[in-house]
């Protein structure tokens, strides 16, 4: 019920977060804007920051706890094992989600502290006087291994979420024979929008669609 | 039809096992998977040969006693149904079959595929009875029970405690079991007094049997031969969430 509670937050923060990313289709100065308006809400942004931190801390430490209890559970493994009806994603969910935390780190260090690229801090303000992240996104993305790296972080964070967008309803007590397989089929179809709607991002970028607003 | 055998063969708990080659020929596709295992065993005593230990009881998947992982599903590969249901003639002619016991640490193994599920009777003796009045029975119209809550205490209720929830769970869970017997008695009027000591308990009881977490893989329902939902699991989730908040507020 924990990591059902902290999973919801945290699927909420990246529907929110993948909003507030594309606004890179609509121009420079949205989203230019959009992030110097998150800046300007000062110690608010910091609670909203530790309260995710939290949850992801707690989603965690909680799942970690239950998987060592899991693999008591069973010490002596099946010479041959074949599922009937276990995905692959439910089944690999601690995988995925380390990964996808090596990922969540390396890309804060990469757009948030940004520390990974020094080319980040050449990057002049924008002519509205914002701080220029369409541009740092551009630069950031142009490079193909870091694009790769955030498609493969956004594959393994679908496939998480392939099983985890519905299966939160079943650990809270909802199931019901007709709307379980809905909830699970439109779980799915969320998820690869999801996934679609973040890589479009990058691909664009590659493709040249998105060019930086400044030169360095 | 001809098969070829890999069985799980273990002196005794203490003692490694190990999968061992057998041959059986001329099996008619009419014979039950048990049956097979009786012509396999009667083939071993013939040649001097210390037969396969095997749990069954009513051959007619109403008691829950056997308790075989077949090709790797609990029970075998025709769902639903428990193994003793399982015929030849769902396998090819020829086939490499493998056989082992229910792999739960919470089942520790006492020979062969024969496995010690008294974890399962532990969790029940916690609370999954009902604390009855003695006496003579009420008035039948006396006890309003709807047509719904019926239907689903008998689902429930067709539980036959094989453990092959448990067994198929990749993270060797019995939470199917559980949720299984706390349904059964909580959609029904009389277990209402017992309603919440009995979910608290009989939890607490299955995690220190060393049962594992649900994760929602509903691998358990796949293959369990009275096809209790996983929807009882939902149900547990609700009933213990129900109990603890009902006891946090000092009832």
């Amino acid at each position: 019920m924990i990591v059902a509670i902290t999973g919801i937050i945290l699927i909420l923060f990246v529907i929110g977060h993948l909003l507030g990313n594309l606004q890179i289709f609509i121009g420079p100065d949205w989203i230019n804007g959009y992030s110097q308006h998150l800046r300007d809400l000062g110690p608010l942004l910091w609670a909203v920051r530790l309260f995710l931190l939290a949850a992801v801390i707690i989603h965690i430490w909680v799942t970690i706890q239950l998987a060592i209890e899991n693999r008591r559970a069973r010490p002596e493994a099946y010479m041959d094992k074949q599922y009937v009806k276990a995905t692959f994603a439910s089944r690999h969910m601690v995988m995925s989600g380390l990964i996808v935390l090596v990922f969540i780190i390396y890309h804060l260090a990469h757009f948030t502290v940004r520390v990974t690229d020094n080319r980040f801090t050449l990057l002049r303000a924008d002519p509205l006087g914002h701080y220029d992240v369409y541009s740092m996104m551009v630069y950031g993305f142009q490079n193909y291994l870091v694009s790769g790296f955030y498609v493969l972080g956004l594959f393994l964070l679908a496939l998480h979420l392939s099983h985890g967008s519905s299966s939160f309803f079943q650990s809270l007590g909802l199931n019901d024979k007709k709307l379980t397989p809905r909830l699970a089929l439109g779980g799915r179809i969320f998820t690869w929008l999801l996934f679609a709607g973040y890589t479009s991002i990058p691909v664009a970028i590659l493709l040249g669609l998105i060019k930086p607003a400044q030169q360095l | 039809m001809n098969f070829q055998l890999r069985i799980w063969r273990q002196p005794n708990r203490k003692s490694p096992g190990k999968l061992v080659d057998y041959e059986v020929r001329d099996i008619s596709p009419n014979t039950s998977f048990l049956e097979m295992l009786d012509i396999l065993n009667e083939n071993l005593l013939r040649a001097g040969k210390e037969p396969i230990a095997f749990d069954s009881d009513c051959r007619e998947g109403i008691c829950g006693t056997c308790s075989l992982t077949v090709n790797g599903e609990a029970h075998g590969p025709d769902h639903p149904g428990a193994v003793c249901e399982l015929y030849m003639r769902k396998f090819r002619d020829g086939a490499t079959i493998t056989v082992e016991p229910f792999r739960v640490g919470s089942f520790p193994i006492v020979k062969d595929l024969v496995i010690d599920r008294s974890a399962l009777d532990r969790i029940v003796q916690a609370g999954g009875f009902i604390s009855a009045r003695a006496g003579s029975a009420p008035e039948a119209n006396s006890v309003t029970v709807p047509k719904h809550h019926a239907d689903l205490a008998m689902e429930a209720a067709a539980c036959i405690g094989c453990g092959a929830c448990a067994a198929a769970c990749p993270n060797g869970s019995a939470m199917l079991f559980t949720s299984a017997k706390v349904s059964h008695l909580a959609l029904l009027p009389q277990g209402h007094p017992e309603r919440e000591s009995r979910v608290l308990k009989m939890v607490q009881v299955m995690d220190a049997e060393g049962f594992g977490n649900c994760t929602n893989t509903y691998e358990c329902e796949a293959v369990c031969p009275a096809e209790i939902s996983a929807s009882f699991i939902a149900k547990l989730n609700r009933e213990y969430a129900r109990a603890r908040f009902r006891r946090s507020m000092g009832e």
